[in-house]
């Protein structure tokens, strides 16, 4: 156990939003159990009233999330002094056999809690709380996931030591190992990559502006912005990062994120995330389009979701391209290892 | 959006003027609030820049100190082993040290002798390395500068805390009792610079051959020794070998130091977190109290509001605001109260917790060190407990019923 000041926030983080969500989540169960629009029983009456609540709660959550999200891997980047052979976030990562898996579980959840908050808030606009239950499906199926990140992290911060010979990114992202994910990716051939990337970037965006101009192809937009966002994360640690970091060999994701680079990394990550979580949602809320108190309303706001996640996903690109173009570094011919 | 932004102006326009309707209850809340703040600012600023300030001054520190250890203690360094190190691949330079501690009973305070780099006559082969930053744009800070003075036998060159405690200055004598018993009267060449007083309060400067007739060392022993070595990644491979070749020498990497010296740090300034967080406690409890403490005014306005065509949503909208609103003023007035307090002041309310004591202690001032980091941590600290406590009583107010809000009217 490493007592900093951030691990506290953390774990701070971790516990307050697992409390909430079990609140939320107890009273979730109930609306799930005794919801009947149609009956005037006081049951019912407080239990309209604690959607508020609820609802509030949750939004407060989800930001949390996605706060504590940025929050982990920045704490993760300041505790690298402590380790030996630690250079940035991926080495402190991997300090232990939670860290990873914390992060992957973080992402996951802020993703399902985007779409919660939109389904929560379509559900808003419909006089009769049209999709009240499978609201709290999903906010029920959330919650273990959200616990299991609470218990992971707090077995991350509290079985970390320091002085552990960690690997540090340069080793664990590198092209010289074979075995393992990140050297997996990181292997892949940067200029094919592009096409990979570049190609992907250009199928979604048609398909997002087909959708937001005809209302067609809702599914397989939202299944391309899944796509985008995988395959995004994959060219950062592909080629992207090479072009910021201006260093043909260096294939870290974290260290984007540092001062050093301008805090360059969170602004990808935030605009790739928004772009995730607005192009799933459109998914998410096609199945509904026909429900008698969404008609109005619900077309309009999918084609919204579209459009933010087709422009978050422009300006990432964009974004991009300009590192690419502006960075001193060129990519002329493969170099083999 | 247009008209969401509109909406939210409105609201916000609203709630500033019922929060200042009633100012007493909320600058209560307010002042705690930012108090609450500036003492867990003010803990943090000082940890992360008193770590900042180490790592700055060890960056410029060798990158190997080779000790021998005999029965688990520190002794003196045979020069013999010298050739040994000289000889493992990848190390540029060896340079022994002569340094030791004085106690001076006349103030009870200990000074650190230290002979500066090729002032030994033991050795006269010793050559100045230029040690590398390999940390790129950063500056690195000598440990001392001499101000110019120059060192020759007999004479002293004194770090500032010296020169205030025993009220002396240039050309001052100043008396030392050797390790026979014999006094040594040593005239002092200067006084260092006061900007590196962090680690050269106690330091005094002294010529090799002064400080072997001082302690009684003979020609063939120094202190310890320091090891550069060109390749960064080569340093721990280079220890291993001294450690192989020699085994009764301990070799210290540099980032073993700057590490512990992070660990030290941010042990402290965790413990004081950790004590802080029962007042955060407190905070809560009361943020808790006020919020649900509606008085009877403030539920017939809430009743009214809901008369008038106001949603529970849009009351918990005005809220949110409202939380926000009290929540981002106390936080900023707490941080630049702490920066004042930590930077301008030197800290005065946690200076004994964080810095330690002794009777020699260096009087520095911090560099301004703030960064990103710092401010998440602390909004996370303070606005995410205040908000959490706050949810469930701004919930109840919201759905009060606007009929039975009016009716009891028991102002």
């Amino acid at each position: 156990m490493i007592l900093h000041p951030t691990v506290i926030a953390n774990l701070l983080a971790a516990y307050v939003g697992s409390g909430m969500v079990l609140y939320a989540v107890f009273y979730g169960v109930q609306i799930l159990r005794h919801w009947d629009i149609q009956s005037g029983h006081e049951v019912q009456l407080v239990l309209e009233r604690k959607t508020y609540l609820i609802s509030t709660l949750l939004s407060y959550v989800f930001g949390l999330q996605l706060l504590s999200l940025f929050l982990f891997i920045f704490t993760a980047d300041s505790l690298t002094p402590l380790f030996v052979g630690a250079m940035c976030a991926a080495g402190t990562l991997n300090v232990d056999g939670f860290g990873y898996p914390t992060l992957v579980l973080k992402i996951f959840n802020f993703i399902v809690a985007g779409l919660w908050l939109v389904l929560n808030y379509a559900d808003n606009q419909g006089y009769d709380y049209p999709l009240i239950k499978k609201k709290y499906l999903l906010l029920a199926c959330v919650t273990p996931f959200i616990l299991l990140e609470a218990v992971l992290e707090s077995a991350y911060f509290l079985s970390m030591k320091a002085d552990v010979i960690t690997s540090c990114c340069g080793s664990l992202f590198s092209s010289e190992r074979v075995t393992g994910i990140g050297s997996e990716i990181a292997s892949l051939p940067a200029l094919s990559m592009m096409w990979v990337f570049y190609s992907t970037v250009s199928c979604t965006l048609l398909c997002g502006i087909f959708f937001y101009l005809k209302g067609l192809g809702g599914y397989l937009y939202a299944a391309l912005s899944l796509l985008m966002f995988i395959v995004s994360l994959v060219s950062i640690v592909s080629f992207i990062s090479l072009y910021i970091y201006e260093l043909p060999t260096h294939h870290c994701p974290f260290c984007i994120i540092m001062e050093e680079y301008s805090y360059i990394g969170y602004l990808l990550y935030l605009l790739l995330f928004g772009a995730v979580v607005s192009g799933l949602g459109v998914g998410a809320l096609l199945p509904f389009r026909q429900v008698e108190s969404l008609q109005a309303m619900l077309g309009g706001f999918i084609r919204k979701l579209a459009l933010a996640s087709v422009i978050l996903f422009a300006v990432f690109t964009a974004l991009v391209s300009y590192e690419i173009v502006s960075s001193s570094l060129v990519i002329a011919y493969e170099v083999v290892y | 959006m247009t008209h969401w932004i509109e909406k939210q102006r409105y609201i916000i326009d609203f709630t500033l003027s019922s929060l200042l309707r009633r100012k007493v209850k909320n600058f209560g809340l307010l002042a705690l609030y930012t108090l609450i703040v500036f003492i867990l600012a003010s803990t943090m600023f000082f940890t992360y820049a008193i770590k900042k300030e180490a790592a700055l001054i060890l960056n410029g520190a060798p990158e190997i100190v080779v000790q021998k250890i005999v029965a688990g203690r520190h002794d003196l360094f045979p020069l013999a082993y010298v050739e040994t190190i000289k000889n493992i691949r990848g190390v540029a330079s060896v340079e022994s040290r002569l340094w030791g501690y004085y106690y001076d009973s006349l103030v009870s305070a200990n000074y650190t002798l230290l002979t500066p780099p090729g002032n030994d006559a033991a050795k006269p082969s010793a050559k100045t390395t230029v040690v590398e930053n390999d940390s790129g744009g950063e500056a690195v800070k000598p440990l001392f500068e001499l101000n110019g003075a120059k060192l020759e036998p007999g004479t002293l060159i004194i770090g500032n805390g010296i020169a205030r405690l025993r009220a002396i200055g240039k050309d001052d004598y100043m008396p030392f009792r050797a390790f026979d018993g014999k006094v040594l009267n040593f005239r002092i060449a200067g006084v260092l610079s006061s900007q590196s007083e962090l680690v050269s309060s106690d330091l005094m400067l002294i010529t090799g051959e002064d400080f072997r007739k001082l302690f009684g060392i003979d020609n063939s022993h120094v202190t310890d020794l320091t090891v550069v070595v060109n390749n960064p990644s080569e340093v721990a491979m280079v220890a291993s070998k001294i450690k192989k070749h020699l085994p009764d020498a301990r070799p210290i990497i540099r980032d073993e130091i700057l590490r512990t010296y992070d660990s030290i740090f941010n042990w402290r300034g965790g413990m004081m977190i950790v004590i802080f967080s029962a007042a955060v406690l407190a905070f809560v409890i009361f943020a808790w109290d006020k919020a649900s403490g509606l008085s009877a005014g403030e539920r017939r306005e809430i009743g009214i509001l809901k008369a008038v065509g106001w949603e529970t949503s849009d009351v918990i909208q005005m809220k949110f605001w409202e939380g926000a609103m009290i929540s981002l003023t106390a936080f900023f007035t707490g941080v630049i109260l702490a920066y004042i307090h930590v930077f301008f002041t030197g800290s005065i309310v946690f200076e004994p917790a964080l810095k330690g004591w002794s009777s020699l202690y260096p009087n520095f001032e911090l560099t301004p060190f703030v960064n990103l980091e710092q401010l998440t941590t602390l909004f996370f600290l303070t606005v995410v407990p205040y908000t959490v406590a706050t949810i469930v009583p701004i919930w109840r107010a919201a759905t009060i019923d606007p009929d039975s809000a009016m009716r009891f009217t028991g102002e």
